[in-house]
Parts: structure tokens; C-alpha cells; sequence
């Protein structure tokens, strides 16, 4: 077996998995808690709440246009923290490899975890890497788990949502699901398609020193597309939501490929945008905020909360009509015809 | 893109609300088949907006909703056996056969990928060579002459480890059957798009001829669906039955005959059935003889089992506009998109999973 692929042995704890992890993972994550190798990290004592959150990451393909495994792990978890209003702190990294991976591809992601997490300002603290023999997994699987800080007078939840507030869309909707989607085998078409991977936390913590009192919610629509995102925050407040199709921001691109798979774009993952849930009479002046940060420059207000049936969500239609957005069930498959 | 957004210009489609309204003097009941039409119809709204006496309901026009549980589970036998590799359009992935889906099969190990065209399934068979790809064909007349344009091309490139499961189906005759249905009280058909541009929309003369229906051929778009509305609703106020093609940038009168030759070509026309409709006399095709290196029914030696439908679905009336998905029993309750007991629930144009979606239920 030539040199550059994944043995057994860069599992075994011995000499090749210290190799690995000097020669790559400690060469593009370095840092002074990582560095110790310890069993643990320690972290200083915090003031606030801390929120904890984890996430695995399976993608294929493994690259992909705007981003690939490894930024989608270290911003993914980044933003499960940032939707409870939390300033993440540090990132866990757990990687699990197949036997034969090739070790340039793998040096490519850890670059990319590490322009991430530096990017970010969240480093990676601790990590674990494991060999599965070939064919008992897909190349690499990611988890990382991510710990925050919650400030005590912040509460962010997907039950704070009050009759009147309006629905904020930070940006496109679908980047990401139709990119990953139309690259995969079978399915092969090609035009300018990105994912829109990046880490929301600094947009959150714009938003939140200067409103915070008046966001009550905030949810990364990632698998299942803002639609499922919508009907968990409308169950959870215990009221309705109302959309409007003209305003959702879809990309031209992104629409084009939904129409000729036959998917919604409401049903597509995102990696880099979020729905705020916030006080209707602040609304304006929230999404003015937002549009000023980098992550938040399409952002648009896409409809309200209302009192009404608990967990249902209505879109009107442009020819003024209005139905049901049901949750996504099971993943999107493009249709016959 | 920016074609379909003419389609959809909220100026140009709010005129054609109130017009719709107006011209609805007589009670129009009309019968959409096409599933591409039944969630057009659902995602636009249309229905909340339907003026009073004009109903909707749904045909047969889901081809994966038609393929029966016999087909299904001969579908799953193949995908298990060794050496095949089940090639299929997506929506197929979790239709129930009688015991199990091909979705099971998959994660019981066997070989299934999703593909958007069979000439993707041909590439798979290319970098496969070990394996024997099969193409589930399943589809009417839109759908055919793609699988068609794939033989051909195995043929010519002498991709010997590939080929077709057909269980085609064709729409007008069936329609036809369909319309003798006493418990159908229809006085209107909005003809399927898609279909028409192969079978064109002279295709429809014989119901305007044999049972005095209403005929509008029309695309997908609001202004399509809403212009297709006004013009049935016109022909019933003014007792005019006859055929109208709203949709001539896509559908001619003759059809598309280079497609239909080429379908010749290669199918013949069999006894098929349909879910929820049983055998229907040449209502599908299979792959002529000429061409039986790429039937995969004679390679693989298949034969259909006889399976019966689940217990307590009513697909098949719903297949034939008799009753609507709130009216089933399993409805919602037992059969959900995620758990689904009919086709009608599974297939993304199916129109149980239309109500189930956006359907309104105040």
C-alpha cells in the first residue's frame, strides 16, 4: 500500500497515530491546550451559563464546492451554539477513518478545520482519532461537540416566540442541500452551485449586544430546510407562522435545480444561515442591524408569528392563495418527471 | 429562469384569480392527471382559491403511484439478487411492495442508487462492468422515450451489462376505461403537460368525441394553471366541449413523432397493472424481442409475483378521483410520508402526500 493512505496502524495509539497527529493534526490546529496531548482539556472558569451541544459529520462527497467536511464540522457546531445565544468557546474533534483514506485528502481537511476554527476564534482543544478497516466506513466521519457561554441575561429559545414577532431569514435558502445533492452519483449537473458553510456566531453576538431582549429565537436551518425549522419553532412556541413565498431570497441557481430535480428549496439544508424569531416592533431596526454584518447582508424578513393552530406554518402564494408547510419527512428525493 | 418568472408575475396572475371567478357559471368538476399537476395545483394554492363550483380532483397521474405491489416486490427480488445493481428515479426508493420497500433492500445491503437519467444509470453500468445494472422503468409517455434513447445507446456501445426493467405505462386508453366509471362524475380533464408533448394534444379529441369533456392541455406555472382553469370553466358555462392547447411552447396537435417512432421502435404494447386498478387490456410496454438483450425481465429470468394490496388502502379510489385521501381510513393516521402504506403517500406527486403536505385542514 503506498505511503499517503490511512493504515490500521495510524489507529493503534502507537507510533504511527503519534506520527499522524504531529505531522497533521497538531501542524494546522496548534494550540496551547491541544498541545499538552492530555487526556482532557481544562478549561477556565466562565462567567454565565455554559451551553454544550455535539454533532457528527458524514458528508459525501467529502469536497464540494464552498466549503467540505471538515469546515462544515468545526462551523456546524459553532452554530448550534450561537442559536442558544452562546459565545462558543472551544471545539472537541473526533475523527474516524476508513483504511485506505488518502492521507493528502486528509491533511486538506485538517488544513480547513483549522482555517475554520482559527476564522472563527473557537480552537479545537481535544481530539480522538480512530482507523475502521475498509469498507466499515466512508472515507471519514466527523463529530465535533462544542462548549459555550450563555451571558445571564440572554434567553434564547425556540419556545420564546410571541404572537406579532417577525420571522428573519439571514440569507439564500438551499445553497448547501442542492450543491451536496448534485453531486452526488447519479445526479450530475454542474453550474455555479456553492454551499453557504459559514460559522453565524459573530452576527448572533452583533444582534444580541445590541437587541437582547428582543430576539427571541434563533434556529440554523440545516437538514430538513427552513420548512422543518419553522414547524419545530411554530410546535414549540405554540402558535402559527405565516411565510411569504415572494419574499424567500432563493438563488437562481438554486431555484433552477429545484425545478428540474423537483425539490423545494424551503426542504433544503443550509450551513451558514439562520431564522431569528424576533419582536415584531424591533423588527425593522434588527434586520437593518443584520444586513450591515457579512453573514447577514440578504437577510429579509420572511413572515410572522400569529395566534392560531400550535405548530402549524402557512406560506401565501403569489397567485394569493395559501397552504400548509408541512416538516420535511425522510431525505428529499428528486421525483420521475 | 427568467421565463418561468413571467409564469409566476404575481400582475399577471391576480387578474386571472378574479377572471377565473367569472367564469364559472355552470358547477365544473375537472379531473387533473398529472402528478406534476397535482402538486403545481397544491403549491400554488390554487385550491384556496377555487371560486364556488368548480371542484378538482385527481387521476391516475402519478406513475409511481401505479406501479402495483406486484411490481414492486418484483423489483425487490431483482435488487437482492446477487450481481444486479437496481438503478431507479428517486421517487421509487420507498413505495411499499407488499412486504418491504426497496429502501429495506438497500439497507439489507443490496445495490440501489438514485439516479436523475437513465443515461446516468448507462454511466453507472460503464464503471461497473462486474455488475449488471438494471433500469427500473417506471413512467408514461414523458418518460418512455428517454428510457428508449438509452438502449439505443447500449446497443451501440455494446454496454452488455445493462438493462431495463419496463413496466411503462401509456395514458389514453386507460383514461378512457377510467371515464366509463359511473361513480366519475366529471365534466372536465386538464390533460397532462408532459404527456401531451409526446402524444400531443389531439390525443384528447376521443374525450371530447366519446363522453363530451372539456379538454385543456396546459403547463405548470400559476398563470398556466389558472388560464387552463378559465378556459374549462368557459367551455362548461358555454356547453363547448373540445380541446384547447394552452400550452404550445411545449405541446403540438401531432406530438413529438420522432419520440413516438422511436418508442415504437423498441416497445410493444402489453397487458400491465396498474396499483389500485388491476390489469388493464394494453395499457403498458414492454421491450419487443428485437430488443430482448436489454429486457431484463428474459436476462434475469423474472417473473411478476402476484401480490395483493395492503389491507384497508383506498389508493385505488383516490388513483380514480372516486375518493379524496381525508375520506381513508389510513389516512394520516396509519400511513404518513414517513411510514407509508400506499403509493399515493410515497411518491413526491402522489396525491395523498399532496393533502398530507399542503393540504389545509381548517
Amino acid at each position: 500500500m503506498p505511503d499517503n493512505t490511512i493504515l490500521l496502524d495510524h489507529g493503534s495509539g502507537g507510533i504511527a497515530s503519534q506520527e499522524l497527529i504531529s505531522k497533521i493534526f497538531l501542524k494546522h490546529l496548534d494550540n496551547p491546550v491541544l498541545r499538552t496531548l492530555e487526556d482532557s482539556a481544562v478549561i477556565e472558569r466562565q462567567d454565565g451559563r455554559l451551553a454544550f451541544t455535539t454533532d457528527s459529520y458524514v458528508v459525501d462527497p467529502i469536497f464540494f464546492p464552498g466549503g467540505d467536511i471538515g469546515k462544515l464540522a468545526v462551523h456546524g457546531t459553532i452554530n448550534d451554539l450561537a442559536m442558544r445565544g452562546a459565545k462558543p468557546l472551544c471545539l472537541s474533534l473526533g475523527i474516524i477513518l476508513e483504511e485506505g483514506m488518502n492521507i493528502d485528502d486528509l491533511e486538506k481537511i485538517v488544513i480547513s478545520i483549522g482555517q475554520a476554527s482559527k476564522e472563527s476564534g473557537v480552537p479545537i482543544v481535544t481530539g480522538d482519532t480512530k482507523v475502521v478497516p475498509k469498507g466499515k466506513g466512508d472515507k471519514i466521519f466527523i463529530n465535533t461537540s462544542g462548549i459555550g457561554v450563555v451571558p445571564d441575561h440572554i434567553s434564547i429559545s425556540s419556545k420564546n416566540g410571541q404572537p406579532g414577532d417577525a420571522v428573519i431569514l439571514s440569507g439564500s435558502m438551499g445553497d448547501h442541500g442542492i450543491t451536496i445533492m448534485t453531486r452526488r452519483a447519479g445526479i450530475s449537473m454542474d453550474g455555479n452551485l456553492r454551499s453557504d458553510t459559514m460559522s453565524l456566531h459573530k452576527m448572533v453576538s452583533c444582534l444580541l449586544a445590541e437587541f437582547p431582549e428582543a430576539v427571541h429565537t434563533l434556529r440554523d436551518p440545516t437538514r430538513g430546510g427552513v420548512a422543518t425549522s419553522l414547524n419545530e419553532i411554530a410546535a414549540s412556541s405554540k402558535l402559527s407562522i405565516i411565510i411569504e413565498e415572494e419574499r424567500l431570497p432563493i438563488h437562481p441557481e438554486v431555484r433552477a435545480a429545484c425545478e428540474i430535480l423537483g425539490l423545494e428549496a424551503l426542504f433544503l439544508a443550509n450551513e451558514g444561515k439562520c431564522l431569528a424569531i424576533v419582536d415584531g416592533k424591533k423588527a425593522d431596526d434588527i434586520l437593518k442591524l443584520m444586513r450591515t454584518t457579512a453573514e447577514g447582508q440578504q437577510a429579509v424578513i420572511i413572515g410572522r408569528l400569529v395566534d392560531g393552530k400550535p405548530g402549524r406554518v402557512l406560506i401565501n402564494t403569489p397567485v394569493g392563495g395559501s397552504r400548509v408547510v408541512a416538516p420535511l419527512h425522510g431525505e428529499p428525493l428528486p421525483r420521475i418527471c | 429562469m427568467k421565463h418561468l418568472d413571467e409564469y409566476r408575475d404575481k400582475a399577471l396572475v391576480k387578474p386571472l384569480v378574479a377572471e377565473l371567478a367569472r367564469s364559472v357559471s355552470k358547477p365544473v368538476r375537472l379531473m387533473e392527471v398529472c402528478g406534476t399537476h397535482t402538486m403545481a395545483i397544491f403549491r400554488n394554492g390554487v385550491r384556496s382559491i377555487l371560486p364556488e363550483g368548480m371542484e378538482i380532483v385527481s387521476g391516475p397521474g402519478c406513475p409511481v403511484c401505479v406501479t402495483s405491489a406486484s411490481h414492486m416486490d418484483a423489483f425487490i427480488a431483482m435488487a437482492e439478487m446477487a450481481g444486479v445493481r437496481v438503478t431507479i428515479f428517486g421517487d421509487l426508493f420507498r413505495v411499499p411492495g407488499s412486504n418491504g420497500s426497496l429502501a429495506q433492500a438497500s439497507s439489507r445491503g443490496a445495490k440501489i442508487d438514485i439516479v436523475y437519467s437513465p443515461m446516468d444509470a448507462l454511466d453507472i453500468a460503464r464503471n461497473n462492468p462486474e455488475d449488471m445494472v438494471v433500469f427500473l422503468g417506471v413512467g408514461f409517455e414523458t418518460t418512455t422515450p428517454a428510457i428508449g434513447a438509452t438502449i439505443l445507446v447500449a446497443q451501440r456501445e455494446h454496454i452488455d451489462n445493462f438493462c431495463v426493467f419496463s413496466t411503462h405505462k401509456v395514458i389514453p386508453g386507460p383514461l378512457e376505461l377510467l371515464m366509463q366509471d359511473p361513480d366519475l362524475k366529471i365534466n372536465a380533464l386538464l390533460c397532462p403537460g408532459h404527456v401531451s408533448a409526446i402524444i400531443g394534444a389531439g390525443a384528447y379529441q376521443p374525450f371530447v368525441d366519446k363522453f363530451g369533456l372539456s379538454c385543456v392541455v396546459a403547463g405548470f406555472e400559476p398563470a398556466d394553471l389558472l388560464n387552463g382553469l378559465i378556459l374549462l370553466a368557459r367551455q362548461v358555462s358555454e356547453n363547448n366541449p373540445r380541446v384547447e392547447n394552452l400550452y404550445p411552447r411545449v405541446v403540438s396537435w401531432e406530438g413529438n413523432g420522432r419520440a413516438i417512432s422511436m418508442v415504437d421502435e423498441i416497445f410493444e404494447p402489453v397487458d400491465m397493472e396498474w396499483r389500485g386498478l388491476g390489469v388493464l387490456p394494453l395499457s403498458g410496454l414492454a421491450i419487443k424481442e428485437k430488443y430482448a438483450h436489454f429486457d431484463a425481465q428474459k436476462r434475469l429470468d423474472i417473473t411478476i409475483p402476484e401480490s395483493g394490496e395492503a389491507k384497508g388502502c383506498l389508493c385505488g379510489q383516490i388513483l380514480k378521483g372516486i375518493t379524496i385521501p381525508p375520506q381513508c381510513p389510513l389516512f394520516d393516521k396509519r400511513c404518513t410520508p414517513a411510514n407509508p402504506i400506499g403509493p399515493c403517500m410515497v411518491s413526491s406527486e402522489g396525491t395523498c402526500a399532496a393533502y398530507h403536505k399542503y393540504g389545509r385542514d381548517d
